[in-house]
């Protein structure tokens, strides 16, 4: 009589959550800001028509990254489950802590109970009436979900975009020195992300109904030339952590870079 | 509520009234002719015509049940999204309903897809919605909406018109709907032409529901005691924009004006 193999459950999940990591770590970063005006979420993006950014209800966005044909079906999902629950009781019953745990409960059912994990993370943005009350879930795709407070980043090196958003993220922000932090969080000591590459969309706290704008390349790439991205230099990455960042601009006024 | 999730070959795309459907959230039909002693209250005059600048709609604010005014605050104009406004006549409530169903529905698509449907998609969207409302208007629960928007790739304003079978029919100059059309259209054919700007085109629809009101008692005419206006949206390439209640309390105050300046001031009976 022959045996089947044995593999551990430590293993068959060590391997499945060594899966995953692989194929959201192959792809770009995105990064979420909380500011005055908003939230401002900006992610590396080639391709100006596949979003990796969408709107999924008055005030939530949505940030997904690695397999975009996974992220997106859970999107659209995301999309019929906010509009059916607005349809069905009312616009202002539409949260993200609710959307996020959907997300997280589907998640880590398909990482426990099929054979392939799915391959994404995923940012579930809710704008607030204050900074106070803005939402950043960050869904991992063994269904582990985070609260996260004034940033967020997810794919890619994420980690390192994180510390550096850590290092750069301030009170008083407006989106213009939002977009610069985002854009030097992505970038690290490279050169730059150039506009046409990135993709950016705001949640504006601005009382209108639909808070979700999608930027414009021109928009971006008018908005960048009005600061200056901060350096993060990769030598003294890690090592600059109780110095204050050296911002181009001072809260509220926009220099010229 | 669970996430609405589907396999790729039953997903319903970005239809939402069929989502809608499918979760079991559609109202259903009533089995028997709705009699007329449940008073239902009805919507009534709307009318909308084209400008130079884009198109404009007004509705009157009266809802009547059998003999009886129900509401006098009633709203029957409503943005169906950025650029666009649907108008209702017919039952009250199952009107409101499907105002609600078709500015999920293009919002829905919009959100789902990436991109808004198209001034012609939206036409026919509120066309098919008409038409599956029809096993309702035949149990006497008919709703005839109005549906005009500013066409980015014509570059100027369109209007439609619904019958209760769904059937779309696109207007070149103006339309009505509701008991008082008929003298809506009256008044606004005799001052229409392709040369209106919008404002001579709010004038002329107020003065349209004025008419209206005048001969059907169905229709409210402006109050000034309470201080209700009709309803009036103003519709041209930069969106959709409803006109202020003190606007219009102006425009109402010049029509008055102008009919003293024609006519002198009203006469009491006994002075005849």
């Amino acid at each position: 009589m022959s045996m089947p193999y044995y593999v551990s459950p430590e293993q068959v999940m060590a391997d499945r959550a060594d899966y995953a990591r692989k194929g959201i770590a192959r792809g770009r970063s995105l990064v979420a800001v909380e500011t005055d005006e908003g939230i401002l979420l900006c992610a590396e993006n080639p391709s100006s028509t596949l979003h990796k950014i969408n709107e999924i209800y008055d005030r939530i966005a949505f940030g997904g990254v690695g397999k975009f044909n996974e992220f997106d079906q859970l999107r659209v999902a995301g999309v019929r489950h906010a509009d059916l629950k607005g349809f069905e009781f009312s616009r202002s019953d539409v949260d993200a802590r609710s959307l996020a745990n959907q997300y997280a409960q589907h998640l880590g059912q398909v990482f426990t109970h099929e054979m392939k994990p799915m391959e994404v993370e995923l940012l579930v943005a809710e704008v607030g009436a204050r900074p106070d009350d803005d939402r950043l879930f960050h869904v991992l795709y063994d269904g582990t979900m985070m609260d996260e407070s004034h940033w967020a980043a997810l794919g890619g090196d994420s980690e390192a975009a994180s510390q550096r958003l850590e290092r750069l993220w301030r009170t008083n922000l407006d989106f213009a020195n939002g977009l610069a932090i985002a854009v030097a969080a992505l970038s690290g000591g490279d050169e730059p992300v150039p506009a046409g590459e990135l993709e950016v969309a705001s949640l504006g706290r601005n009382g209108r109904r639909r808070a979700f704008e999608r930027w414009s390349d021109d928009r971006v790439r008018g908005v960048l030339a009005s600061v200056t991205i901060p350096t993060v230099d990769a030598e003294t990455e890690g090592t600059a952590a109780d110095g204050a960042p050296a911002l181009g601009s001072s809260p509220g006024g926009p220099s010229e870079g | 509520m669970t996430l609405p999730l589907y396999s790729p070959h039953d997903d319903p795309g970005p239809d939402f009234a069929s989502l809608v459907t499918r979760v079991g959230l559609a109202a259903p039909v009533p089995a028997d002719s709705v009699s007329s002693a449940l008073s239902i209250p009805h919507g009534t005059t709307v009318v909308a015509l084209r400008y130079s600048g884009g198109v404009l709609m007004a509705g009157d604010r009266r809802a009547t049940a059998g003999n009886f005014i129900s509401h006098r605050r009633i709203e029957k104009v409503f943005p169906a999204d950025a650029h666009s406004v649907v108008g209702i006549a017919g039952t009250a409530g199952p009107a409101m309903e499907m105002v609600k169903l078709f500015q999920l529905q293009l919002e829905h698509y919009e959100k789902v897809e990436g991109a808004a449907l198209s001034l012609e998609g939206k036409a026919n969207q509120l066309g098919r919605m008409v038409r599956n409302h029809l096993p309702a208007a035949m149990q006497g629960l008919a709703v005839v909406p109005l549906f005009a928007g500013y066409d980015h790739g014509a570059g100027h304003g369109r209007l439609f018109q619904y019958d209760v079978t769904g059937g779309r029919y696109e207007e070149q100059e103006f339309t009505a709907t509701g008991s008082g059309s008929m003298q809506a259209t009256t008044v606004v054919s005799l001052g229409w032409s392709p040369a209106l700007d919008a404002e001579a085109a709010a004038d002329l629809a107020l003065r349209a529901l004025l008419s209206a009101s005048d001969a059907d008692s169905a229709t409210g005419g402006p109050d000034l005691l309470r201080g209700i206006y009709p309803v009036v949206y103003d519709v041209n390439e930069r969106g959709c924009r409803r006109l202020e209640d003190a606007e219009l309390k102006e425009r109402v105050q010049r029509l008055h004006d102008n009919y003293v300046v024609q006519y002198g001031e009203p006469a009491g009976e006994d002075e005849l």
